[in-house]
C-alpha cells in the first residue's frame, strides 16, 4: 500500500532536518501519550517500574525509538535493508504485535501537530504518514 | 451505557466550548481527504480535489466541515447518550450515504491532529485521552445501525 515518491521523501527529510534536535523530547511525549491513551500498549512494559507520563523509563525509551525512527530517514531509500536488524529484534524479541506501530505512529503525528503547528501541513503530514507506514512494514519485515 | 469521569466530561465540554467550529472543522476535513485521498469517493460532487491546495481552497469541503462538526456538538450536548442521539445519523451514513465505517476512524485521527495543533501544549497525554474516548463512543454510535 504504501510507496514513497521522490516528493514525500524530500518532504520526509527537509521537515526531519527541521525537528532532528526535538527528537528525544517528541519520543518522550509521544510515548507518554500512548500509554495514556492506548492502555493496552502498556502490556508490552510491565518490566518498568514507573509508565506515567514524563517517566525516567519512558524518556529513555522515547529517545530510543526516535533515533530508531531518525535512522530510518536516513535509509529511506531501503528501508528493508536499512532496519533489517530492528526488524529482527521486534520479530523474535519484542515480539509486539504490529497494529501497535500505527498507534504508535499517530502518537508521533499528533506531538508533530503540538510542536509545529505551523510546518506540520496537511502536505507535510500525508508525507509523515506514509513514512512512518512504511517504516512500520519494514519492521514487520521479518515477523513471519 | 457510557460511564464518563467528571474531569472526561469537563474536558470534552470545554474542548468544545473554545474551538472555532468553522475552523477546526473545515481543517479536519481537508486533511482527511489529503492525507487518506481515497475518502474523497464520497464527495464526487464537490469539484476540484484535485490536489491539497484546490481541497484546502474548496468551499464545498469547507462547509461540509462544518456540518461534521455540527453533528459533533450534538454528541457533546448529550454525551449520556449518544447511541440514541446518533441513530439517524447512522441509518444515513450506512444506508443513504454508504460510507465504510473505517473511514469515520480516519477523521476521528485528523480531528485530533487538527485540535492538537490548536491546544498545543495544553492537549496534555489527559485531555488526548478523554477526546479519544469521546471519538471511540462517536464511532461506536455512528457504526450501530450498520447491517
Amino acid at each position: 500500500m504504501t510507496h514513497l515518491t521522490a516528493k514525500d521523501k524530500e518532504t520526509v527529510k527537509t521537515f526531519w532536518a527541521k525537528i532532528s534536535s526535538n527528537g528525544a523530547a517528541i519520543g518522550a511525549d509521544a510515548l507518554s501519550r500512548m500509554l495514556v491513551v492506548y492502555p493496552q500498549t502498556k502490556t508490552y512494559f510491565s518490566h518498568w517500574k514507573d509508565l506515567s507520563p514524563g517517566s525516567a523509563p519512558v524518556k529513555k525509551h522515547g529517545a530510543t525509538v526516535m533515533s530508531g525512527v531518525a535512522d530510518a530517514v536516513a535509509k529511506i531509500d531501503d528501508l528493508t535493508a536499512g532496519l533489517l536488524s530492528l526488524s529482527e529484534l521486534h520479530a523474535f524479541t519484542l515480539r509486539v504485535d504490529p497494529s501497535n506501530f500505527k498507534i504508535l505512529s499517530h502518537n508521533i503525528l499528533v506531538v508533530l501537530a503540538i510542536m509545529f503547528p505551523t510546518d506540520f501541513t496537511p502536505e507535510v503530514h500525508v508525507a509523515m504518514d506514509k513514512f512512518l507506514a512504511a517504516v512500520a512494514r519494514a519492521l514487520s519485515e521479518k515477523y513471519r | 451505557m457510557v460511564k464518563w469521569t467528571d474531569f472526561e466530561r469537563a474536558t470534552i465540554q470545554n474542548i468544545f466550548s473554545k474551538i472555532n467550529y468553522d475552523v477546526v472543522g473545515p481543517a479536519a476535513l481537508s486533511r482527511c481527504l489529503i492525507v487518506y485521498p481515497w475518502t474523497q469517493r464520497y464527495f464526487g460532487g464537490f469539484g476540484n480535489l484535485y490536489n491539497a491546495a484546490a481541497i484546502t481552497s474548496n468551499p464545498k469541503v469547507a462547509a461540509h466541515g462544518k456540518v461534521v462538526l455540527a453533528g459533533l456538538e450534538k454528541a457533546v450536548k448529550n454525551m449520556d447518550d449518544i447511541k440514541t442521539t446518533y441513530k439517524e445519523l447512522s441509518v444515513l451514513h450506512s444506508e443513504k450515504l454508504q460510507v465504510d465505517p473505517d473511514n469515520f476512524n480516519l477523521l476521528a485521527d485528523c480531528l485530533t491532529i487538527v485540535l492538537a495543533g490548536q491546544m498545543g501544549a495544553a492537549f496534555t497525554p489527559e485531555v488526548h485521552a478523554a477526546f479519544q474516548k469521546f471519538l471511540a463512543v462517536v464511532v461506536a454510535s455512528l457504526r450501530k445501525q450498520y447491517l
